[in-house]
């Protein structure tokens, strides 16, 4: 009992119940260990996943942000409209990287300049930016002129579709931004005290934009692959993105009081966020039950989170 | 009959003998001192005391009773209220507010506003203690809070009330109204449990005195007045230490940190100093007096009005401490919690914060040489740790200093030192361990600026000594003038003051 408690309170300790989870839907649920299953499972989980890797440095030096969903669609749609009106597909995405860039980099400076709490900068931009999107596409889906554009979600390597590689890839690099850099440990330092970061020569202003830049430009990336999964830019999409992005980054154990994360608590995160729901709809659950059982995962994960902080003291 | 009685307390935690076997009495209406260094186990005890943790074993009576309790509530019901380092008031509500939480006088919950604040100043003015009862908490003082926080024990009946390191954070006025309200709690009959670092005040309050090492009792003294100050020393160490100052006489190269017509918006008089190379200049001033405010404007940590610093001639930016690093310039905070160590986590982070960049080619970390550089700060400064991967909050307020110190030492090329209230809370092994650390470091060339509240730590360490009051410079001394009346009598406020001191 005392050995089984270690083990779900240690650090390793959702990643173990992850595992069990795994396992046990495994062997239980019919389908679910399919290579096509199991491909959608991580399809589905493209846009959270993708944006988890920034926002986990949001919530690691004691920031937040609201304003990824709109960010995505927003970005999705100009990668759309530029590509039309441009001709070149290039061109359209480098226009969408950059205007995702920008609205992260507002984000950072308002926060960081003028010591505007994050929430409600954030809160402020999630509305403006998906009034932008709305504005330019007059409310309606556009759709895509150039078939080459459809690639970027459909193409395949090695039979894994690119979503997935380029989800896994930023796994990978931002993982290593947290740990193996001196930008991650910074994060990591301002999440934990601020000031002191501060008077031990951290440039907290400028590291507090970076990092919100950086998640502008990574939703944006999201946005274009959202886009041409869903084969147009569409003004409403990934409404709701930022509490599934919060959420599995807190299941992953990232702490929203700063200084605390871990790639591959975010990465288990994202999973259990995608394993719940793809289950559920392989044993036809409703759609509205699904809300509940997101909802008690969270929390279940939360009152993990303070057994084991209180565990460790 | 003794009126407070530990017997035989025994508390280990996950591989720690915290307290073993602790046994000591208290006389009723006596101030008992509890000493110790960092980690002696004070805090565990005084944990145990208020029901915060339960011994593993042992008994606490009062009064001739067994206590059992479970709870800090149980505590309090007993009679038994720990006043904290760190103050218990809700900021936002009033004195009398406070004081009634939690049992709020009236009736069917409507608020009995009279009873409220008119109970409140009866027993403010019994104890002596000369607070408006309608004033909110953010308005008053640290001392003035912790009057409340005494008046709030004494409102709940109190029989017996442990203070915490007290004075830690009062100014020596404060100190002394403090002391005359200890003298008429004892007058009540209150037990009063006294901890602090400060042998100076045990002598002047206590009537006995218990002293811990490493968990155990390392000495009880039911009378104070058979026991010498070197005596408690050597009991709290293990070992004699004959001068924890070991000041020694260094030669001085030329100016290094040059500062001339420094002011801010806390300092509004322009402020000028020099320190020499391998120079340990003090800085003495009452809490308040603006030394702090002062060093932190020289840092680039608050923004100057007005004013230059210069290292060995050049000229220091003065609008960020990233620019006073490179320049060779470093602050260690008086205020550790907020704002020096990063809580967490771990040593080695919290050593190489800045010094990393040196040797993180691209910003891409280099975890060989980080821990290595920690293991050796961790053993050139004698940090008491399980492994560099501790978190740091977990140590001991000295071996949070030390790490912070090892933050600097690890950074390249630093030619000035400014170290605010180096050994606040620290015992005295770890002190004297600091004060080696400051000698070698200036005797290898270092300017070194030491700011402090305690006098016989100025005075004991300095090469010169700065005193300010209400944020001007009020004088200098050299090291042949230093003379304690003196420099306290430019350190107050009010000159006639002095006098009573």
């Amino acid at each position: 009992m005392n050995s089984l408690k270690k083990i779900l309170l240690g650090d390793q300790g959702l990643v173990v119940i992850f595992a069990v989870a795994f396992a046990i839907v495994s062997l239980t649920v019919p389908n679910f260990l399919t290579e096509r299953n199991i491909l959608g499972l991580l399809q589905s989980v493209v846009t959270i996943g993708i944006v988890a890797c920034t926002m986990m440095f949001c919530l690691a030096s004691r920031d937040f942000d609201l304003s990824v969903g709109s960010t995505v669609a927003f970005t999705g749609m100009i990668a759309v409209i530029a590509s039309n009106m441009t001709g070149s597909i290039v061109l359209g995405l480098i226009i969408a990287l950059l205007s995702g860039t920008l609205v992260g980099a507002v984000n950072g400076f308002v926060i960081a300049c003028f010591r505007i709490n994050a929430l409600i900068t954030t809160l402020a931009t999630m509305q403006i930016v998906r009034g932008l999107a709305l504005i330019v596409s007059d409310g309606r889906a556009v759709g895509i002129n150039d078939p080459g554009f459809y690639q970027l979600a459909l193409s395949r390597f090695l039979g894994i579709p690119t979503p997935i590689w380029v989800m896994g890839a930023l796994f990978i690099v931002f993982g290593f931004l947290l740990n193996r850099t001196v930008f991650g440990k910074n994060t990591l330092a301002i999440g934990g005290n601020p000031e002191a970061a501060r008077l031990a020569g951290v440039n907290v202003v400028s590291m507090r934009i970076w990092i919100f830049a950086l998640q502008g430009l990574i939703c944006a990336v999201a946005g274009i692959m959202l886009a041409s999964r869903i084969t147009s830019g569409q003004p409403n999409a990934a409404t709701g993105l930022e509490l599934s992005v919060i959420s599995a980054c807190v299941l992953g154990g990232v702490s929203l009081a700063g200084g605390r994360a871990a790639m591959t608590g975010v990465i288990v995160g994202v999973m259990i966020m995608g394993i719940a729901e793809n289950v559920m709809n392989l044993l036809n659950i409703q759609a509205f039950y699904q809300y509940v059982v997101r909802g008690l995962i969270l929390l279940i994960a939360v009152l993990l989170d303070n057994l084991r902080s209180s565990a460790s003291r | 009959m003794s009126y407070l009685s530990v017997q035989n307390i025994s508390k280990s935690y996950p591989g720690v003998q915290a307290l073993s076997d602790i046994s000591f009495s208290v006389e009723k209406g006596a101030v008992h001192g509890l000493m110790g260094e960092n980690g002696a186990g004070k805090s565990t005890l005084i944990r145990v005391l208020s029901g915060d943790q339960s011994a593993d074993s042992g008994t606490i009576s009062i009064d001739g009773i067994e206590q059992n309790y479970g709870s800090v509530r149980d505590a309090f019901d007993a009679g038994v209220i720990v006043i904290h380092q760190e103050l218990q008031l809700v900021p936002e509500l009033t004195v009398a507010e406070n004081l009634w939480l939690g049992r709020f006088p009236g009736r069917g919950g409507v608020l009995d506003g009279r009873q409220l604040v008119e109970t409140v100043r009866s027993r403010l003015q019994e104890i002596g203690v000369d607070v408006d009862p309608n004033a909110k908490v953010t308005s008053l003082s640290i001392g003035a809070r912790q009057m409340v926080e005494i008046a709030k024990a004494v409102m709940m009946e109190a029989r017996v009330i442990a203070l915490d390191e007290p004075t830690s954070s009062l100014s020596s006025r404060e100190s002394e109204i403090l002391f005359k309200l200890i003298a008429r709690l004892k007058a009540k009959g209150t037990v009063i449990l006294y901890v602090s670092h400060r042998l100076e005040e045990i002598f002047h309050l206590c009537d006995s005195l218990t002293v811990l090492r490493d968990g155990r009792l390392a000495a009880h003294h039911p009378d104070i007045a058979n026991v010498t100050r070197d005596q408690i020393i050597a009991e709290m160490v293990g070992r004699e230490i004959g001068n924890i100052w070991g000041w020694r006489e260094r030669s001085f190269g030329p100016v290094r940190l040059e500062v001339s017509g420094i002011c801010g918006e806390k300092l509004p008089g322009p402020a000028e100093f020099s320190v020499r190379q391998g120079e340990i200049l003090g800085f003495f001033g009452l809490i308040g007096a603006g030394r702090s405010e002062l060093m932190r404007l020289v840092y680039g940590a608050d923004t100057r009005r007005g004013g230059t610093v210069s290292i060995d001639g050049i000229e220091v930016p003065a609008d960020n401490p990233r620019g006073a690093i490179n320049a060779g310039l470093v602050l260690c905070p008086e205020d550790r919690k907020h704002d020096g160590i990063i809580q967490g986590r771990s040593i080695e982070e919290n050593i190489a914060i800045s010094s990393r960049r040196h040797m993180s080619p691209f910003g891409i970390l280099q975890p060989g040489k980080e821990a290595a550089l920690a293991d050796r700060f961790i053993a050139r400064l004698k940090v008491r740790t399980p492994s560099r991967k501790q978190d740091i909050v977990n140590l001991s307020g000295g071996n949070q200093q030390k790490v912070i110190l090892g933050r600097w030492l690890s950074e390249q090329g630093v030619k000035v030192l400014i170290v605010d209230e180096p050994t606040r809370g620290i015992d005295v092994g770890a002190k004297s361990e600091i004060y080696d650390i400051l000698y070698e470091l200036a005797e290898g060339g270092m300017a070194i600026v030491v700011v402090s509240s305690e006098l016989p730590e100025v005075m004991g360490i300095s090469d010169r000594i700065f005193v300010m009051c209400e944020g001007r410079m009020t004088g200098e001394f050299a090291r042949e003038t230093f003379e304690e009346r003196n420099i306290l009598t430019l350190a107050l406020p009010d000159r006639n003051a002095a006098h009573t001191v």
